[in-house]
């Protein structure tokens, strides 16, 4: 059975367009807010990634830093997170969720338990941001059995041989990190050039998913639509980070945010 | 469990970089896994060179101002009865304390590397002085991620850092100590690797690190050896080495050459103030295993995985993990560990400091203080030695206030 990711990625290669990917951060300000967040843009989103959050993150920048950081303080924990899918799923059981968080959570909970926990609640896949190739050739193989997809990174850095067997050992989908950053930084490199570090992992095989993140904003977005996915996440959390401040409504200012998104790529 | 006789600790890792199947590793974001390996395989090739070991030694002559003297403290002997103390004054080194080593070949690696930028973090603020002094010596642009408590805490320090013309960046985020300038700085090498090396200041981090450090600072036990063998004519029998353990740099290097003897290892973690929750001991007080900066290890924890708040007098002990080497060293009982708390640390200060030569900084004040404990429990044919890795200058404004005056 193809996974809903993949279906996804069918989906979006037929109506010509990448497909939209929202990162925000579980729990982020309130639980209940986080939900209807989600609920919200999966409208226009095509995949929906939610941070779980951890206090220690090696490779997150100040934006998502801080919305963690309000997530933690309000208490949230890990059955929270698996609540706020489990709800999430139940509304929209046909639109993936993708888990995304640093190895140590898994670690402490057990990865059988922790794997258990993303079934029950329907998680569709995983990013764990600092468990790399080859230490996660048996996580990686745990979550296939359980049709979970776990999602390989690559980078600027990757070199060839190394990506090719990264390639022959993911899932459905890869994430390429445009540029040498943490999340939020400033795109720092030409798209013409990301396009071109992206076309020479399709050319390794063309029929893997290939999404691009990092520096992604409604501002960059357009430039890189020739990609199969991209994924904005600083830019949404640095958007509640600022209706908070502002006391908006963060469910309705970031629904038009990633609506226009949308649009800049159809 | 257990340690391999005959050949270095830091090499008695499996394929994937863990000691005792459970501690270290490398788990860190992809973008740093090219750097760090042609790091490995860098100062695999460096290791081995001649010419590179040759000019290492010729910088730690020249430079760091090897060997450091070894010294008994006989007025503490007598005044406390029983063992006989010696002291490692590691801080007579080139800026006052063991950091030293780990910047110096950490600058002469960058050098090879043919970067022109280096970073590093720092806690007590001797790492961070230590790596901008290298810096200026070996012409590397620097900077230092330092949290901003203890920039405030350990003004001498940041103040050399700034004289050393080295940008240093405060660290706001989370607890505003060491386990945030670290997070910070590797957060910066994510973004920069393509131009800049990476300095960990301690044991700590992805594998590589813990190597560089360990074998850095293990010229403090190669020097040692032969110090001891030249006042006892061997290795005594009975001899405990004393030191302090943050991240473990200064008591992987105080231990290293004693590994295969029968040398006792004792490590002093940072118990934090008296009739608090809040300490830097996760050895001592049973942490479990997680993943702390790249590394599986001892750290201090809630359930879930979050990382846990530390508290100490002593900045460079502040930290909640420890290096991936003492949890192996614990875990095959090579070594034991326990705890002095920041009062026990602030009287030993001042009982070496009035009584001997030497003044240690607040880090291995709590050494110091567990040597005060067993030393008059044992015999006048023991011997205890404790590595006095610091001096006690950068902490003057806390001891200041903790105790009303300063002595040196």
């Amino acid at each position: 059975m193809k996974s809903k990711i993949s279906l996804v990625f069918e989906k979006c290669k037929k109506e010509k367009r990448a497909a939209l990917i929202t990162y925000t951060v579980a729990g982020d300000n309130t639980q209940k807010n986080s939900l209807k967040i989600l609920n919200t843009i999966s409208k226009h989103a095509d995949i929906l990634e939610l941070g779980f959050p951890h206090n220690t993150p090696i490779a997150d920048g100040g934006q998502i830093q801080e919305s963690s950081h309000r997530a933690l303080k309000n208490g949230l924990k890990l059955k929270n997170v698996f609540q706020i899918v489990k709800k999430f799923k139940k509304s929209s059981p046909n639109k993936p969720l993708i888990m995304m968080g640093y190895f140590n959570l898994i670690y402490q909970s057990g990865e059988n338990n922790f794997l258990k926990n993303c079934k029950a609640s329907g998680v569709d896949g995983l990013i764990i941001v600092d468990l790399p190739y080859p230490e996660n050739v048996n996580f990686a193989y745990k979550c296939k059995k359980k049709s979970i997809n776990f999602i390989q990174l690559l980078s600027p850095t990757t070199p060839k041989n190394r990506m090719k067997k990264i390639i022959k050992d993911s899932h459905d989908m890869i994430y390429y990190i445009s540029m040498l950053s943490t999340t939020g930084g400033r795109l720092k490199v030409s798209p013409k050039k990301i396009l071109q570090n992206y076309n020479k992992i399709k050319r390794i095989n063309s029929k893997k998913n290939i999404v691009i993140g990092f520096g992604i904003t409604n501002k960059t977005i357009a430039s890189l639509k020739k990609a199969d996915g991209l994924v904005v996440g600083s830019q949404l959390c640095k958007t509640i980070t600022n209706s908070i401040k502002k006391r908006l409504n963060t469910a309705k200012v970031l629904n038009k945010m990633v609506y226009n998104l949308k649009k800049k790529i159809i | 469990m257990k340690i391999k006789k005959g050949i270095p600790l830091i090499d008695q890792h499996d394929k994937n970089f863990m000691y005792g199947g459970k501690f270290g590793g490398n788990f860190i974001p992809e973008t740093l896994k090219k750097p760090i390996d042609d790091l490995t395989t860098l100062f695999a090739k460096l290791r081995n060179d001649k010419k590179f070991l040759r000019e290492r030694d010729h910088y730690f002559r020249s430079y760091v101002g090897v060997p450091t003297p070894f010294i008994k403290l006989e007025k503490l002997s007598d005044h406390l009865g029983g063992a006989q103390i010696y002291a490692k004054v590691v801080s007579e080194a080139n800026g006052g304390a063991h950091k030293i080593y780990n910047a110096t070949v950490h600058c002469l690696i960058a050098k090879r590397a043919g970067k022109k930028f280096i970073v590093g973090d720092t806690g007590a603020g001797y790492a961070g002085k230590m790596l901008s002094m290298a810096a200026k010596k070996f012409g590397l642009k620097c900077k230092i991620f330092m949290g901003a408590k203890d920039i405030k805490r350990q003004r001498p320090n940041v103040e050399a850092i700034k004289k050393n013309g080295a940008t240093i960046v405060p660290v706001r985020t989370g607890s505003q100590t060491l386990v945030d300038a670290v997070s910070e700085c590797m957060r910066y090498w994510v973004a920069n690797n393509d131009t800049t090396n990476m300095c960990v200041g301690s044991t700590v981090g992805p594998n590589i690190f813990i190597k560089i450090c360990a074998w850095s600072t293990a010229q403090i036990s190669r020097e040692l050896v032969k110090q001891v063998k030249e006042e006892f004519g061997k290795i005594p029998k009975k001899m405990k080495l004393l030191n302090c353990v943050g991240g473990g740099s200064s008591a992987m290097g105080f231990w290293n050459e004693f590994m295969d003897t029968d040398a006792e290892f004792i490590g002093i973690e940072a118990g934090g103030p008296k009739n608090s929750k809040y300490h830097a001991a996760p050895l001592t007080n049973g942490s479990k295993i997680g993943i702390l900066h790249g590394a599986a290890q001892y750290v201090i924890q809630d359930k879930e995985g979050q990382i846990g708040s530390t508290e100490s007098i002593s900045a460079g002990l502040d930290y909640p993990g420890i290096s991936p080497l003492h949890c192996f060293l614990k875990d095959t009982k090579r070594a034991r560990y326990t705890s002095a708390n920041d009062e026990e640390a602030l009287k030993a200060y001042q009982l070496v400091s009035k009584l001997e030569n030497i003044s240690p900084s607040l880090e291995p004040s709590h050494a110091f203080a567990e040597a005060i404990k067993l030393a008059p429990k044992l015999k006048s044919s023991d011997v205890i030695i404790v590595n006095s890795c610091g001096d006690s200058l950068k902490d003057k404004d806390i001891i200041k206030e903790k105790l009303g005056s300063y002595i040196r």
